[in-house]
C-alpha cells in the first residue's frame, strides 16, 4: 500500500456520462469515480464528489439497482470572468447493479470532504456458507 | 513556467496544463480565485505557497486501507502526493491569500496589488 500513496497523481479528465437516460436540465454530467469493495457482511462504495453537499446527494437503490445522483451548486460569484478553465463542473450520475441482496434498513451513507462512503450490509441469507464435503 | 494570459476571443476554452489538480482560474476587480477538486483532501495536507505572482500548490492524497480481506469490484479512485505551480497573469499582493476547503473544492482567493486593480477615471 506504501507506494500507491507516495507515486505522484496523474491528470484524470472527469468522465462524461454518454446518456444518463433522458436529460431535463441543461449542464453537464459526470460520472463520479468509485472503489467498491464487498466483505463478507458488506458491500461499500466509495464515490469521489468533489462538490456535493449532503443535501444534494440522492442514493437509491430499488430492484438491485444502485442509482447515485447529485446536483452542485456554482461556486463562482458574479462578477468572476474564467481566465483558465481546465476542468467543468457538473452533476453526477451512476447506477450500479447489485448482484446481492441488501439490507435496506441498514443502510448508511457519509459525506466528507468530497467523499461519499455508502455501507451497504448483505442480508443474512446471502452471506457465503461454508459447505463441508462429508466422506462416507 | 508557462504564464497563464486571458485570451479574449475564447475566454473558456479548455487548456490543460496536465499537471494535477486541473485548476479553473477566474477574477474579478479586487481579486483572483484559484479553484481545484481535491476530493478526499484534508486541510493539513495541503501547502500552499506564494512567491511573486505564483502560486504553489502541494500535497498528498490518502486513502486509508480497508480491513483485510475485502475484495474489490472496482478500483478508480486513486492516492499519491501531487505538486502544481500557476503563475497568476499579474501583480498580487502576497499579505492577503486565504485558501478554504470545502466539500473537497480548494478555494484559493488571492488579492490584486492595488497598481494591478482597474481605476476609473471619471472625466469632468
Amino acid at each position: 500500500m506504501a507506494d500507491t500513496q507516495s507515486k505522484e497523481l496523474k491528470v484524470r479528465e472527469k468522465q462524461e456520462v454518454a446518456s444518463p437516460a433522458e436529460q431535463t436540465a441543461p449542464g453537464l454530467v459526470f460520472t463520479p469515480a468509485v472503489d467498491i469493495f464487498e466483505t463478507e457482511k458488506e458491500i461499500t462504495l466509495l464515490a469521489d464528489m468533489p462538490g456535493v453537499k449532503a443535501d444534494d446527494l440522492t442514493i437509491d437503490l430499488r430492484d438491485n439497482t444502485l442509482t447515485l445522483a447529485a446536483d452542485i451548486a456554482p461556486v463562482e460569484g458574479a462578477g468572476e470572468e474564467d481566465i483558465l478553465v481546465e476542468y467543468e463542473t457538473g452533476r453526477y450520475y451512476r447506477q450500479f447493479t447489485l448482484g446481492e441482496l441488501i439490507n435496506q434498513e441498514n443502510i448508511d451513507a457519509k459525506l466528507n470532504d468530497g467523499v461519499l462512503r455508502l455501507s451497504l450490509p448483505k442480508v443474512e441469507k446471502a452471506t457465503p456458507k461454508k459447505i463441508t464435503v462429508k466422506t462416507v | 513556467m508557462g504564464r497563464v494570459a486571458s485570451d479574449e476571443t475564447a475566454p473558456s476554452q479548455r487548456v490543460s496544463a496536465g499537471v494535477f489538480p486541473l485548476i479553473n482560474l477566474t477574477e474579478d476587480k479586487d481579486n483572483y480565485y484559484v479553484r481545484a477538486e481535491l476530493p478526499g483532501v484534508k486541510g493539513d495536507g495541503l501547502d500552499i505557497q506564494v512567491t511573486g505572482n505564483n502560486l504553489a500548490i502541494s500535497g498528498k492524497r490518502k486513502i486509508a486501507a480497508e480491513e483485510e480481506g475485502a475484495r474489490y469490484h472496482r478500483r478508480e479512485r486513486e492516492a499519491g502526493t501531487f505538486s502544481r505551480m500557476i503563475g497568476l497573469p499579474g501583480e498580487i499582493d502576497t499579505d492577503k491569500v486565504e485558501a478554504n476547503l470545502e466539500n473537497g473544492v480548494l478555494t484559493i482567493v488571492v488579492s490584486k496589488a492595488e497598481i494591478a486593480k482597474p481605476k476609473q477615471i471619471i472625466v469632468s
